[in-house]
C-alpha cells in the first residue's frame, strides 16, 4: 500500500455522486413479525433469521435524526405494525416532532382501544390492505381468518374520522374479482382504493408463477375498474398500479435509490429500499452504530447507486435515464444477476425476453390447470417457512 | 364538492386528512396527505395557509391583497382555490 502513495495523491479525486436531498421519506419496519402470511409478502423471504428487534429508545433517536435532516412522511409498517405494543409512544414522538404518520396495517390487532389511543397519539393516516373482497379468498390468500374482523376495522376507521384508504394487492388468484373488491370499498365509505399488483421481490418472487396474471386478466380488470371510476365519480378516488410486467419501461423505482426514501428495518438495517436487503456486496448500516446523518449521506452503500456512475448499458447512455433511473434494482438483480443491469422490464434491455417468457407462461391457455395441479405448491409466509426454506445464508 | 359554485363568501379549509406545514429543510410550504407531499410555490403556501375553514374567499383575498402591498388578486385566489378543490386538497364544508 505504501508502495506508491504519490499515485494516490496526485490522482484527482473521483467525482462522488451528487449530493442528494433530505430522506424526506421514512419508513420503519417495526417488526417482521405479523399473524398473516401472505403469498405475496414483500418482506425477505428469509426474515427468520435476523436479528433481535430494535428497542424503543432506539426508533425514537432514529425520528428524532431523521426530522432534523428534514424527513417529514413515515410510514409505520412491518410485518403487522400492531404488533408492537410500543406503537403508541412511537407514533406520539413522531407526532411530536412534525411528521405525517402513516400506518400501514392488515388490521389484525387494531382494537377500539388502541385506534382511540393512536389518534390521541397524532397518528394522521391509516392504510388498510386487504387481501381480497370474498371470505374465503381472503382467508386462503392470508391463510388465516382474518376477514370479518378487517370488516369491523374498517368502520372503526371511519368511526375516527379517518379518511379510509384500502389496499388490495392483485395478483392472478384475485384479480378477477375487481368488481366484488370495489363493491365492498363502496359499501365500507372508502375514500381510497389502491390496487396495487404485486411486486414480485421477496416472498411474491417465490411464488411468481402462481400468483402473475395473465394480460387479459390484466386488461379486464383495468376495464372494469375504469368503468366502476367512471360509476362512483369522485366519491371513491380509485388507483390503479400496472403491474410493470406488462409494460415496456420501467418505474422510477423510489426515484433511484437513496434520493428520497430511507427505510430502517427491525434490526436496524438502514435501507434505500425497503427490498434492497437482498442486494449483494453492499454492506448496509446500522442505526445502531451510526447515525442518520452518517448513513444517508456518508455509506459507501447509499452512495452507491445515486446518481449514474454505476449504470452499464443499455441505460448509460439512454436519454430517458433521467427519468426511470433505470428501473427497480432489486427487480434487476433477481432477474439478471447483477444489481447494475437495467431493469428487464425495459424492452431496450437484452434481457427483456426473461419477463415476456414469464407473461408468456402465464397466458398460456393451461397455464391455471397446471398450477391447480400443484406442480409447485404456493409458499405462505411464515417463520417455519423462513427458517426452513430459506435458511440464511452464513455471514450476512 | 368541486361541483359547488365557489363564491367570494365561501370559506374554504384543508381536506380531511390533509396537512400544511411549513418545511424549513425545504423552505417551502408543504402540503402532507396520506401516501405523498407536495411543496407548494410561495404564492400557493401564502393561499393555503389562509384558507382555515372559517375565513372566506374575500377575505382571504384581502388579507393577501395587504399583505403583499397589491390589488387585483382575486381573479388569482379563485383560479387556485377552484384547481386545490379539484384536486382534493381543499374542501368547503356546505
Ligand atoms: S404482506 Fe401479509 S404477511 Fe406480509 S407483512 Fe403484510 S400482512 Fe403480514
Ligand atoms: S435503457 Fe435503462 S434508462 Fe433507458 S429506458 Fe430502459 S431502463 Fe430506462
Amino acid at each position: 500500500m505504501a508502495a506508491n502513495p504519490s499515485l494516490n495523491d496526485s490522482a484527482p479525486p473521483r467525482p462522488g455522486p451528487p449530493r442528494p436531498g433530505p430522506p424526506l421519506w421514512l419508513l420503519l419496519e417495526l417488526t417482521y413479525r405479523c399473524p398473516l402470511h401472505c403469498a405475496f409478502c414483500y418482506n425477505p423471504t428469509d426474515f427468520a433469521g435476523t436479528g433481535a428487534e430494535l428497542a424503543t429508545e432506539d426508533w425514537l433517536r432514529v425520528l428524532r435524526e431523521a426530522r432534523a435532516l428534514g424527513a417529514v412522511q413515515l410510514g409505520l409498517s412491518g410485518g403487522e405494525p400492531l404488533t408492537r405494543d410500543d406503537l403508541e409512544p412511537i407514533v406520539e414522538e413522531a407526532h411530536r416532532l412534525g411528521f405525517y404518520i402513516n400506518l400501514i396495517t392488515s388490521g389484525v390487532g387494531l382494537s377500539e382501544a388502541r385506534l382511540g389511543a393512536l389518534k390521541q397519539a397524532g397518528l394522521d393516516h391509516i392504510q388498510l390492505s386487504f387481501q381480497d373482497s370474498s371470505k374465503q379468498m381472503n382467508d386462503f390468500l392470508s391463510s388465516t381468518r382474518t376477514f370479518e374482523l378487517k370488516s369491523k376495522v374498517a368502520a372503526l376507521i371511519k368511526q375516527y374520522d379517518y379518511p379510509m384508504v384500502l389496499n388490495v394487492v392483485l395478483h392472478r388468484l384475485n384479480i378477477d374479482h375487481v368488481e366484488e373488491i370495489l363493491e365492498m370499498a363502496l359499501r365500507f365509505g372508502a375514500d381510497y382504493v389502491e390496487l396495487a399488483n404485486t411486486q414480485y421481490y421477496g416472498w411474491a418472487w417465490h411464488n411468481r408463477e402462481q400468483l402473475l396474471p395473465s394480460r387479459d386478466q390484466v386488461e379486464r380488470a383495468e376495464r372494469t375498474m375504469q368503468r366502476f371510476r367512471e360509476r362512483v365519480g369522485k366519491q371513491m378516488q380509485i388507483f390503479f398500479v400496472v403491474p410493470d410486467y406488462f409494460e415496456s419501461r420501467p418505474k422510477p423505482c423510489m426515484k433511484g435509490l437513496g434520493s428520497i426514501f430511507l427505510t430502517i428495518s427491525p434490526d436496524g438495517t438502514a435501507l434505500p429500499c425497503h427490498a434492497a436487503r437482498m442486494l449483494p456486496g453492499l454492506d448496509f448500516p446500522n442505526v445502531r452504530s451510526a447515525s442518520i446523518e452518517e448513513i444517508w449521506y456518508r455509506t459507501e452503500s447509499f452512495n452507491h447507486f445515486r446518481g449514474d456512475a454505476w449504470m452499464k448499458e443499455p441505460c448509460r447512455s439512454c436519454p430517458e435515464k433521467t427519468r426511470d433511473f433505470g428501473g427497480c434494482r432489486c427487480q434487476a438483480y433477481l432477474m439478471t444477476g447483477d444489481a447494475a443491469n437495467a431493469d428487464p422490464v425495459c424492452d431496450l434491455s437484452p434481457h427483456h425476453h426473461l419477463v415476456t417468457a414469464a407473461v408468456a407462461r402465464a397466458d398460456r391457455p393451461d397455464a391455471a390447470a397446471q398450477l391447480d395441479a400443484g406442480e409447485k405448491p404456493l409458499v405462505f409466509r411464515s417463520e417455519r417457512n423462513s427458517s426452513t426454506l430459506f435458511p440464511k445464508r452464513d455471514g450476512i | 364538492m368541486s361541483d359547488m359554485a365557489i363564491e367570494a363568501n365561501s370559506r374554504p379549509g384543508i381536506e380531511r386528512g390533509y396537512r400544511l406545514q411549513w418545511e424549513p429543510a425545504q423552505n417551502a410550504h408543504v402540503l402532507l396527505y396520506p401516501e405523498g407531499m407536495i411543496k407548494l410555490n410561495g404564492s400557493a403556501g401564502e393561499i393555503m395557509k389562509r384558507c382555515d375553514g372559517a375565513t372566506t374567499i374575500a377575505d382571504i383575498t384581502a388579507d393577501l391583497e395587504r399583505a403583499f402591498a397589491t390589488t387585483n388578486l382575486s381573479a388569482d385566489v379563485l383560479r387556485f382555490v377552484h384547481m386545490a378543490l379539484e384536486k382534493k386538497w381543499l374542501q368547503i364544508r356546505p
